[in-house]
């Protein structure tokens, strides 16, 4: 068994609410220091056998396809180590 | 004329999407997310709600249902289709229509009756409309934010693929105050107001709805 994580992130020039809103909330709970929040998702998925390259590749190709829409997202996939 | 609605685990506007077509003189036929067939319809309407609850992105799921493979080709092939709200999602989604729509910029569910001026009158959905027509329909969306990278939206007012824009205030942050637009064949349509939702003065704020039916079944019969 391993887990490979897949992050998805708003592109950089996406305009991202759910990240100011939290932000806003930072500042009203008096939290400090922060100049900016912006919010993706995590997906972990666990595979039936080993993170060979192949199927690392189909998870590439999986995130590519359904999980992240690269019109407003950018993505990272990598395997974790020690599941 | 027969035109089909699909419905997705979640779709709301579905029964009114057919009434509008009833009422612009089409025969609706109901469409299922789980059969892959068209079963012979001249145009789809995608129509508006939480398809799949909104899971993941608006629209991700709704665009791997069975029915939109069949859909995709046709649409491809010059079948006329329309989606509305979470349809225009799933246009987008589907990479039918170039762009996405995200969250409001001011984080907000907007329910109103919204001010539109139609921009093209060269597309399957809004022939029988004039230029420059201002009609006004229901908006309700929290995630109609249109976004495209800038050579996108520069190539879809070159092209005047821009259908419809917001008139007044920018209801949702959508770039340069896009409602609605199509693909450049102009049989595919999204936007975010609801047309189906203004086609009898009883319950709308007007009928200005009703062209985007009669548009398409008007060019159907001509067809």
């Amino acid at each position: 068994m391993a887990r490979v994580v897949v992050d998805v992130m708003l592109k950089p020039e996406i305009l991202d609410p759910q990240g100011k809103a939290v932000q806003g909330a930072f500042g009203r709970l008096g939290f400090e220091g922060v100049a900016s929040v912006r919010q993706g998702k995590r997906f972990e998925i666990e595979l039936d056998g080993e993170a060979t390259p192949e199927a690392v590749a189909e998870i590439e190709r999986a995130a590519a396809t359904l999980l992240a829409n690269p019109v407003i997202e950018d993505f990272t996939v990598h395997v974790e180590a020690g599941v | 004329m027969r035109i089909g609605v699909v419905t997705f685990p979640g779709s709301l506007d579905d029964r009114d999407a057919a009434r509008a077509v009833r009422v612009a003189g089409g025969e609706a036929v109901a469409l299922w997310h789980g059969d892959a067939d068209l079963h012979g319809v001249d145009a789809v309407v995608l129509p508006g709600g939480f398809s799949y609850g909104d899971y993941l992105r608006c629209g991700a799921i709704a665009r791997f249902a069975p029915v939109m493979e069949p859909l995709i080709d046709a649409a491809r092939g010059g079948l006329p289709v329309l989606g509305i709200c979470n349809g225009f999602q799933v246009l987008c989604e589907s990479h039918l229509l170039p762009g996405a729509l995200i969250r409001n910029d001011h984080r907000k569910f907007v329910c109103r009756d919204q001010p539109l001026r139609v921009e093209s009158t060269t597309t399957a959905w809004t022939s029988g409309y004039a230029a420059a027509q201002e009609i006004v329909i229901p908006l309700k969306n929290g995630e109609g934010g249109y976004v495209a990278d800038q050579r996108t939206l520069d190539e879809l007012e070159g092209e005047g693929r821009v259908v419809v824009r917001y008139l007044g205030d920018n209801p949702n942050g959508s770039y340069r105050d896009i409602a609605g637009i199509t693909n450049a064949r102009g049989n595919v349509v999204g936007l975010m107001p609801h047309p189906e939702h203004a086609v009898e003065s009883l319950t709308g704020p007007s009928t200005d709805g009703l062209g985007f039916f009669t548009s398409v079944l008007e060019g159907l019969v001509r067809a």
